[in-house]
């Protein structure tokens, strides 16, 4: 059985590696456009934020608003550490993160003893909160924003970063600590009877989710060359949110192929200028009508998954 | 010294005063049955012996240990354990899930080794599951271990969720009306289960039950609640012919 698990991990690495050389070999070689590489930022950034959220409010099932609250904080900081004081980008991503990680302890302390659509109130007045401030911060550029900002994340940089918040937060779903997050979603009091500190689980879920919001504010800083306040605003929360709901509460594949399909969409919906709100807000409601529970529900699609699916019994699909 | 012992407890919300002074002391093993009218205060008592509620005044020991104003995830740590009246299981976990959860508070590991699949991450998790394997095989659950828990029929469901408690290793056990909604042959298996845990585990059980066939059954010794108040104890037959427990059941004869 192990090492049936090993070469499906050999597989998946191999596939990864794949992907990798080949979208780099694209971009080196210039057959993908300027347009399409912007796009595939924006897939790894929104894959992050909502495989991260979804830890937040998937998993641990606690509806919070401030995501993009997070993300300010980890693209400031970085951005700050990069342009003013010079510092290499993934210290200061790094900083950037665990900034908004600490930000993700104070504020959860306090926050999540309340539930439902109180936490949703409270996280949503932090995030606004966090814009407020930013935009009367004359160091950063106030409402301007910060301008100049090198842009030194690369593809090597935003695959890595997707690749370890997928994991991180995939192995850690997968263990006790997941299961106990999971227990919390699930029924709050049954979980502190069979012993759970249901204080320390919410307040961890919710730094490790605004940890990954931070770093994906720090690579959106330093691909854009350009962040403003605004850019964080109530509306990025909801875009992260709405992510996670549309690929499932509680699926991590279910985020990650929301974060390509919307992205994907809103791409290619471009031209259509005002009429792509309208679309996609239908696509939405149809979507919620017909799939209330998102894409895939709380299912994952895994390997195992797949060959299931495709009939195949073959001697290396059997878990 | 009594394993666990319950004093003065008092617990009033508003006016209404739901327990008073109530006092309890458990030995070792033994298997004490908690019965009274609806809304007598029993589920109460279990409410503050679990640390749900803050007791008004009154304070309980385990071990000699002094557990008042604890959170719940501590005194389940310090071994009382609880299934609860209307049955709280993790709905879209599964069966096997459910127990596994409450291995969590002894055998977990750092974060970190999770995160980075260290070995001690597959050892630990093996003996969890090893754990959890063994408690649904006593429960008779085992080939429904990858089912969803709200999935199982009713019965099942107060099966798993007495696993569950038993997985959290407990030294009291405190059963929130275990047979409830169980036909008279569940009942009975009902029984038989709980007294055959109660020796291998070594044990100390506290049960709230209306069916009486079980309370007379199997507890050695029983207490009757009403309005908050312990109005009598003492062995089944005692309490079968206690007049004060047949006029709170039955109403006082008219005289």
């Amino acid at each position: 059985m192990d090492k049936q698990r090993l070469w499906l991990n050999v597989g998946v690495a191999a596939t990864l590696a794949v992907v990798y050389f080949a979208v780099d070999w694209l971009i080196k070689t210039g057959i993908i456009t300027p347009f399409q590489q912007l796009n595939l930022y924006l897939i790894g950034i929104n894959i992050i934020l909502a495989v991260s959220l979804n830890l937040i409010v998937g998993f641990t099932g606690q509806l919070a608003l401030g995501h993009a609250g997070f993300m300010a904080v980890g693209a400031y900081i970085s951005a700050v550490l990069t342009t003013k004081i010079g510092i290499p980008f993934l210290p200061a991503t790094l900083a950037g993160a665990l900034a908004a990680a600490l930000m993700g302890i104070i504020i959860g302390l306090p926050t999540l003893r309340l539930r439902g659509d109180y936490l949703a109130i409270a996280t949503l007045g932090f995030g606004e909160i966090v814009r407020g401030i930013l935009i009367n911060i004359e160091y950063v550029g106030g409402a301007a924003g910060l301008i100049g900002i090198k842009q030194y994340c690369t593809w090597p940089w935003l695959f890595f970063w997707t690749l370890i918040t997928v994991l991180f937060i995939k192995n850690f779903i997968n263990s006790t600590h997941g299961r106990a997050c999971i227990a919390i979603r699930e029924d709050e009091i049954a979980a502190e009877a069979m012993g759970i500190n249901t204080t320390k689980y919410k307040v961890l879920a919710f730094s490790i989710g605004a940890f990954f919001a931070g770093i994906a504010g720090a690579i959106y800083a330093h691909y854009f060359f350009l962040i403003q306040p605004n850019t964080f605003s109530i509306l990025k929360s909801f875009d992260a949110l709405l992510l996670v709901v549309f690929g499932g509460l509680g699926s991590l594949t279910g985020s990650i192929i929301a974060a390509v399909f919307v992205t994907l969409i809103t791409a290619l919906l471009q031209d259509l200028a005002q009429l792509r709100m309208v679309i996609y807000a239908v696509l939405l409601i149809i979507i919620m009508i017909f799939r209330p529970q998102g894409l895939l529900g709380t299912k994952e699609v895994t390997f195992e998954v797949l060959c299931k699916k495709m009939g195949g019994t073959t001697w290396h699909c059997s878990k | 010294m009594a394993l666990l012992e319950v004093k003065q407890l008092s617990k009033t919300f508003g006016g209404l005063e739901a327990l008073k002074n109530f006092e309890l002391s458990l030995e070792k093993k033994e298997l004490v049955g908690l019965i009274g009218p609806n809304g007598a205060g029993k589920t109460t008592v279990f409410n503050l012996l679990t640390g749900v509620y803050k007791p008004t005044s009154g304070t309980f020991y385990l071990e000699g240990k002094c557990l008042l104003g604890l959170k719940p995830h501590q005194i389940t740590s310090c071994g009382i354990a609880r299934t609860f009246q209307n049955i709280r299981l993790f709905g879209d976990l599964s069966v096997f899930d459910n127990v596994r959860v409450a291995n969590h508070w002894y055998s977990s590991y750092p974060v970190a080794n999770a995160v980075l699949r260290l070995p001690s991450y597959f050892k630990y998790e093996r003996r969890m599951s090893q754990r959890a394997y063994e408690l649904l095989e006593i429960f008779n659950l085992l080939d429904k271990k990858d089912e969803l828990a709200k999935n199982l029929p009713y019965g099942e469901q107060r099966r798993l969720e007495i696993a569950r408690a038993l997985a959290a290793k407990p030294k009291v056990l405190l059963l929130d009306e275990p047979a409830a909604g169980m036909n008279p042959l569940e009942t009975k298996e009902l029984m038989n289960l709980i007294s055959w845990i109660r020796e291998e585990f070594n044990l100390t059980i506290l049960l709230i039950e209306h069916d009486m066939s079980l309370v007379m059954g199997i507890c050695e010794r029983i207490i009757v609640l009403d309005h908050g108040e312990i109005i009598a104890q003492g062995t089944p037959e005692e309490i079968k012919r206690n007049p004060r427990v047949i006029g709170a059941y039955l109403g006082e004869e008219a005289v």
